[in-house]
């Protein structure tokens, strides 16, 4: 056989082998979600009932009575749809600080490298941070104290998230910008925030689905109430500590509904990506790739 | 010479390298100057002095004198949105905004408060016609920008820098990326629009060099080694570096 012909088989059989990894890998990845979503789907489908989505519960709801989970639906989407703007309303402008005011700057590698850390902690120790302050301050669990803990959450997710997209602007596109003589902030709004759009909100996307999915941050903060949330200073209840409550439960029937709430979470994740991805693609009609 | 830019003792450090040595530099007003040199020699170095883009880059030093027209653009009194007005740049490949194409050159209308619309529509006619892009692209203004041809890019990119009404157009290799007949293209705009404008590129196709420019000047290892009319230069080098370089032996 010749050095040549040797070759190639090598490089077509190297070639196919990482072609099945990948697909391997794919395939258990795709697996690993059909099963989240059959089980959800299967255990919580046969306790769904438009009861579920449009009451809150009754007496004896823990035990198999009426009611359903409207107060762990609406509470968990304040908590992350109000932890989800606080957090944007800080992210944005950290993320442009980071890539057009100082960038490659000590400043925003520490910023970088912090926001890195804090990303790694776990939602249990934001949450019990937040207590700690509450304590200090002598409040009770509130959906604003539980919207206040998700937003330190998402931050870092949100921040990260948007300083990758507009890191990866080129320097000639922003240079377009200012050698027509544009100051930062029109450089900023013209360039970085249009071309990081669908970044933008995907990294809002991601920070939201931490929020609405994470139980310990709103474990201690938020609380848990059977009533539908009405004041930022009362407590609130989420659909994660629903699932969390009920799967604990001796009886069938409140399991079951545990997984009918797992399965209204993911049902509103799914809808929220969907609606923003599809926004995203309309409002990137202008990125330049 | 009517000098429209005048440089003294220009140094431009990059973090402990320096870029630029101790550059003396007349450049005339109306005519077309052409920067050449082998790679690394420091060409697009000084074009970007001009403009005061290594503002933009952390970690490098300029020391010296530019003068456009007798205000001094590295004056601390100087504001540097309005010295990149004044003097434009069209960068080696088209960078868009991620904007319509009108909105490519009305951004830089937009920006100096021109607000009246139908001025800006105007505007922006007048500057894609004399980009000479105006016949392609009017019934699709609305398009996003990168719907067009790369050729036609460079030329929306010429548009938007002539829109703000610069004096001065720098060019970094503005026809490198492009095909012959779009460079074609670029080249008879530069050369139409040198009566209005003063106009220094970065060129290292020594024919492009020979096509466009009135005069020449030629670099080396961050040195300013001959400059003079192209005629003169390109013909009758003085320096031997320069007579190497010309006769490819560099």
């Amino acid at each position: 056989m010749s050095m040549q012909k040797r070759w190639w088989r090598r490089a077509h059989l190297e070639e196919s082998l990482f072609g099945v990894l990948m697909r391997l890998s794919a395939v258990v990845l795709v697996l690993a979600l059909a099963g989240i979503l059959g089980s959800v789907l299967v255990r919580g489908l046969p306790a769904m009932s438009w009861d579920m989505i449009t009451k809150a519960p009754e007496g004896g709801f823990y035990l198999g009575g009426g009611g359903g989970l409207l107060n762990a639906i609406l509470g968990s989407l304040y908590l992350a749809g109000g932890g989800t703007v606080l957090a944007f309303l800080v992210s944005l402008p950290i993320a442009l600080g980071l890539n057009v005011y100082a960038p490659s700057s000590r400043w925003a590698t520490f910023t970088r490298l912090t926001l890195d850390v804090l990303w790694g902690v776990p939602s249990l120790v934001y949450g019990a941070f937040g207590f700690l302050i509450m304590i200090s301050m002598g409040m009770r669990a509130s959906l604003g104290a539980g919207i206040l803990v998700v937003s330190l959450l998402q931050i870092p997710i949100m921040v990260r998230g948007m300083d990758e997209v507009m890191r990866l602007i080129p320097s000639g596109q922003k240079e377009a910008a200012f050698g027509l003589g544009a100051t930062k902030l029109e450089m900023a709004r013209a360039v970085v925030l249009r071309q990081s759009l669908p970044g933008i909100f995907t990294a809002v996307l991601l920070a939201f689905g931490r929020g609405i999915g994470d139980a310990a941050s709103v474990l201690f903060t938020a609380g848990f109430t059977d009533r539908i949330p009405t004041s930022l200073a009362g407590p609130a209840a989420s659909l994660p500590l629903a699932v969390f409550f009920q799967l604990s439960s001796p009886f069938p029937e409140v399991r079951a509904r545990g997984y009918a709430a797992a399965l209204i979470l993911t049902v509103l994740i799914l809808i929220v990506s969907g609606l923003s991805r599809a926004l995203a693609r309309r409002l990137s009609r202008n990125v330049v790739n | 010479m009517d000098s429209h830019i005048s440089i003294k003792d220009l140094n431009v450090y990059y973090g402990a390298n320096q870029a630029l040595k101790s550059v003396d530099l007349e450049i005339p007003r109306n005519q077309i100057t052409a920067i050449i040199g082998p790679s690394g020699c420091g060409k697009s170095t000084l074009l970007k002095t001009l403009n005061r883009f290594h503002d933009l880059v952390d970690n490098t030093r300029v020391e010296g004198e530019v003068k456009f027209d007798d205000i001094d653009i590295y004056a601390p009194d100087v504001d540097v949105t309005e010295v990149r007005t004044k003097i434009g740049l069209i960068a080696q490949r088209p960078y868009l905004l991620p904007m319509s194409i009108f909105d490519n050159v009305a951004f830089g209308l937009r920006i100096h408060d021109m607000t009246n619309r139908r001025e800006v529509k105007g505007h922006v006619e007048k500057y894609l016609k004399l980009a000479g892009l105006w016949d392609e692209v009017k019934d699709r203004l609305t398009q996003p920008a990168t719907s067009l041809s790369i050729g036609q890019q460079q030329r929306l990119c010429l548009a938007r820098g002539l829109a703000v009404e610069p004096e001065v157009l720098l060019g970094d290799e503005p026809t490198s990326a492009l095909d012959p007949i779009s460079a074609k293209n670029i080249e008879g705009s530069l050369k139409e629009l040198k009566s209005q404008y003063t106009i220094v590129i970065v060129t290292h196709v020594l024919r492009q060099a020979r096509r466009l420019a009135d005069y020449v000047v030629f670099m080396y290892l961050g040195e300013l080694v001959e400059a003079g009319p192209a005629s003169k230069v390109l013909s009758s080098p003085k320096d031997p570096r320069t007579k190497a370089y010309l006769s490819g032996e560099m």
